[in-house]
């Protein structure tokens, strides 16, 4: 057992090391608040060329511009904003894995919503049916049940066919 | 209405096996451009074949032509150049951005290879190529007569290429800038 827990740690340990060594530049900024958010920033813009990694995952020559980019425009002293614009007038809404809310991604942002109240309501409707339909068991079983003879009548129907 | 319900799955099957088999088809790479639209940016740089030389966006104006970003780096770029060559023949002008790559490699190539272009900016930095949102090369635009970019494609160009998207679009802009001087 220790051996086995050993193991997933050492496995868990050598995997956090690959995730530390994912940007190859080491960038220096003059303020600690611009370091945090150059990460959460690369975090956040998609790589153009790679399109499922974001920047900071990705090492492709257009991510190494786009890093040195976002820093420069860090340094400038540009918001988050200012600087997603910025990447956005040049390779579309694509760079922002969270796309701002318009006519185009409408569907994509209210498209699940749409869906699960569908689900519910599909849900709902079986519900509903099977709570009636059982009731409706119930009443039916009530029915029968009048219909069966109680031991009194069952006695004397038995007295009556000599039994 | 029950026999409706049943037929449900069906529908949605046929609704979802649509929609995957047009994505089987599309181009993962052929991404809307931000700059369809949108003028040529503005830039200042030096050009291969004569590196005193200065060029500017300004030198771009006129007529239709094709703003192709290549390197010798990149492999798609030397399968595109004998159609680069033809294109030129035709009497089209294109203007090269060698992106990201080596002065001398760049001069060899288009002295192995001839030169198709009016001149060639040279971007060593990619800041031309970053503000024209490149994400790889080869890339090519078409300009019109205003120095808006009417169509950006990313990819290697070849015959079907030209013949069946670039060639029409040119032919349309030609016609548009036609009507303005008549009129």
């Amino acid at each position: 057992m220790n051996k086995l827990f050993l193991s997933v740690f050492l496995l868990c340990l050598s995997m956090s090391f690959s995730v530390l060594a994912n940007s190859v530049e080491t960038y220096e900024f003059s303020k600690p608040e611009y370091e945090v958010r150059f990460h959460e920033l690369n975090k956040i813009l998609r790589c153009p060329k790679c399109q499922n990694q974001n920047l900071s995952d990705s090492n492709s020559m257009i991510s190494q511009d786009l890093r040195r980019e976002v820093r420069r425009m860090l340094e400038e002293g540009r918001s988050d904003e200012q600087i997603m614009e910025y990447l956005v007038m040049r390779y579309g809404q694509f760079v922002l894995y969270k796309p701002k809310v318009d006519r185009v991604t409408y569907f994509l942002w209210y498209g699940p919503i749409g869906f699960a109240v569908i689900g519910l309501g599909i849900l709902g409707y079986v519900v509903v049916r099977q709570r009636r339909k059982s009731k409706s068991e119930v009443v039916k079983e009530s029915i029968e049940a009048e219909q069966q003879l109680d031991d009194d009548e069952q006695k004397a129907l038995d007295k009556i066919l000599g039994k | 209405m029950k026999r409706a319900i049943l037929f449900f799955p069906l529908i949605l099957f046929i609704v979802i096996g649509g929609f995957l088999y047009k994505g089987l088809f599309l181009n993962p790479q052929a991404m809307p451009s931000a700059l369809e639209g949108q003028p040529v940016p503005e830039f200042k740089l030096l050009t291969v074949n004569n590196p005193e030389r200065v060029v500017t966006n300004k030198d771009l104006t006129g007529e239709v032509y094709l703003l192709n970003v290549w390197a010798t780096w990149c492999a798609g770029c030397k399968i595109e150049h004998p159609h680069l060559i033809n294109i030129a023949n035709t009497g089209l002008p294109i203007y090269g951005i060698n992106y990201k790559d080596e002065l001398e490699a760049a001069q060899q190539w288009l002295k192995d290879y001839q030169d198709p272009y009016q001149f060639t900016a040279y971007d060593v930095s990619g800041q031309l190529g970053l503000d024209l949102g490149v994400f790889g090369a080869p890339e090519t635009f078409v300009v019109d007569h205003h120095g808006i970019i009417r169509l950006r494609y990313a990819g290697t160009i070849d015959e079907n290429i030209w013949l069946n998207k670039i060639k029409p679009l040119v032919d349309t802009i030609k016609q548009e800038a036609a009507l303005v001087v008549k009129s």
